[in-house]
């Protein structure tokens, strides 16, 4: 495990101190090793196949609005709940607070929070829905990252300062351990079982699409309040 | 003892967070599709041991490396060790940038460790492998996207040293990104813009988050607020430059071979 060598090192070379806890930390490693483990086998077993028949399925069945339905159900549904978001909506709402944007009580930063908690799970609901129907269209992938990194760019000028550094990083938060196999599984089944689709050109993509558009949609959020 | 609560906790907790997925898919599978799933039973344990290996994982890490890490974190922003390092240019509270060295070179090494050991990087890896029939090979991905998020942490935390405004990092990023579009092989594009969202979860953000916290609330005249934040998107822009520069030198290397042997050939 490199990250206990950078920690080892670290701690005994840099800081010259020795490291607490040996055992815990055997232990954990232990756990750590154990865990990517199992998590891998169950990759293979359940969330690949899973997202895979689901893209055949779907491809089979020619709906393209229950396609879409469903993508944007994956992507709000998997956003809304997830940890890493909730804490950086609260701490974003702290922020806001403290430099007057908004009222500085409670009950004004729980709607600030969960009113930027709502916007990025529907930016990625919206992302994964524009991700699949460019998967069925064909579109390629460079144009609309382009299009969306000069539209961040172009926000960045009228957005408030305090909102820029969180609008950023929201886009990397909003991709949990979960989401990423179900939804790169989804796009390389659809690319796979639509004909002349490539699944390495055309299957990956969505999860760029999801760290992309939470950025321009927190901006404008941060421009409206 | 503790450890067997605390495991069970992160187990609900985890199963907690999965709900929402579970809840789509069946629902659609049942009310849209309304066909069986194929491998009911496989597909169940598959999700059982994502759910234990996930749990395992986070306890694991709880338990040995988040409390070390963020102490870490800590400790080697704190003044009077960043002073010990400085060259005796110590006056009043202007500190060189130089005097953060090795705040970068832990910045590096701890964001190239937590990215190899990233599940859901793995996960797409392990994708990528299988899409492109072995071209890529799963850990020279999981390296170059480890190398990304290391420059871009260190880049990250130097920024926040010095105090310049994030956005302009992450335009001249974004340009390099384009420039780099127009000449990578179309095949590894979409797959190196994906490398970008995968690095930062689990294990990335909580580690990052206390270096980029602890530093700017140490480092004089930086709010932890506004200058906090900003590292996880150094961390998502820069594998995406990094892919692709792995990609354009796997491909100017195969491209060197194929006309050296062409030259032997003639030679010949």
């Amino acid at each position: 495990m490199p990250i206990i060598v950078v920690i080892g090192f670290f701690q005994l070379f840099i800081l010259q101190q020795p490291i607490p806890n040996a055992l815990d930390l055997l232990i954990g490693t232990l756990f750590v090793v154990l865990g990517l483990t199992l998590f891998v086998y169950g990759l293979n077993q359940g969330l690949f196949p899973i997202g895979t028949t689901l893209a055949h399925a779907f491809a089979t069945k020619g709906s393209v609005i229950w396609l879409l339905i469903f993508a944007f159900a994956l992507g709000f549904g998997t956003t809304v709940a997830e940890p890493a978001l909730i804490a950086v909506a609260a701490e974003a709402a702290s922020v806001a607070a403290k430099s007057g944007v908004i009222a500085a009580d409670q009950a004004a930063q729980d709607s600030y929070a969960y009113g930027l908690r709502m916007t990025v799970a529907f930016s990625v609901g919206f992302a994964i829905t524009i991700g699949v129907l460019r998967i069925l269209k064909g579109w390629p992938v460079q144009y609309i990252i382009i299009g969306g990194y000069a539209c961040v760019v172009v926000m960045t000028m009228f957005a408030p300062d305090t909102i820029i550094g969180i609008a950023y990083d929201s886009g990397g938060v909003t991709t949990s351990t979960i989401t990423v196999p179900l939804v790169t599984a989804l796009g390389i089944g659809l690319a796979s079982s639509i004909k002349g689709r490539n699944p390495m050109t055309d299957g990956f993509g969505l999860i760029a699409f999801a760290s992309l558009t939470p950025m321009i949609f927190v901006m404008a959020y941060g421009m409206i309040i | 003892m503790d450890t067997l609560v605390f495991l069970f906790e992160t187990i609900l907790a985890t199963v907690w967070d999965v709900l929402p997925i579970i809840s789509i898919i069946f629902g659609f599978q049942f009310f849209v599709i309304r066909k069986p799933i194929p491998n009911l039973g496989r597909v169940i344990r598959g999700f059982i041991f994502v759910l234990l290996g996930l749990a395992f994982f986070l306890v694991g890490l709880e338990m040995a490396l988040f409390p070390l890490g963020k102490t870490m974190a800590t400790q080697l922003t704190a003044t009077d060790f960043i002073a010990r390092w400085s060259e005796g240019s110590v006056i009043g509270n202007t500190m060189d940038w130089w005097d953060y060295r090795w705040v970068y070179a832990f910045a590096f090494a701890i964001g190239f460790a937590t990215t190899i050991a990233e599940p859901s990087l793995l996960a797409v890896a392990l994708k990528a492998n299988e899409v492109s029939g072995g071209a890529i090979k799963t850990n020279g991905l999981r390296i170059a996207v480890a190398l990304g998020v290391a420059v871009g942490i260190a880049l990250g935390t130097y920024r926040i040293v010095t105090g310049t405004p994030l956005h302009w990092y992450i335009i001249a990023g974004y340009i390099i990104v384009i420039i780099q579009t127009f000449f990578a092989p179309k095949l590894i594009i979409a797959l190196a813009y994906d490398s970008g969202g995968v690095t930062t979860s689990t294990v990335t953000v909580p580690l990052v988050a206390a270096l980029g916290l602890g530093l700017a609330s140490t480092v004089p005249g930086r709010s932890p607020v506004l200058d906090g934040f900003g590292l996880i998107a150094f961390a998502s822009l820069f594998p995406i430059i990094s892919v692709m520069g792995y990609a354009q030198l796997a491909e100017w290397r195969a491209k060197r071979q194929q006309f050296l042997g062409d030259k032997t050939c003639i030679s010949k």
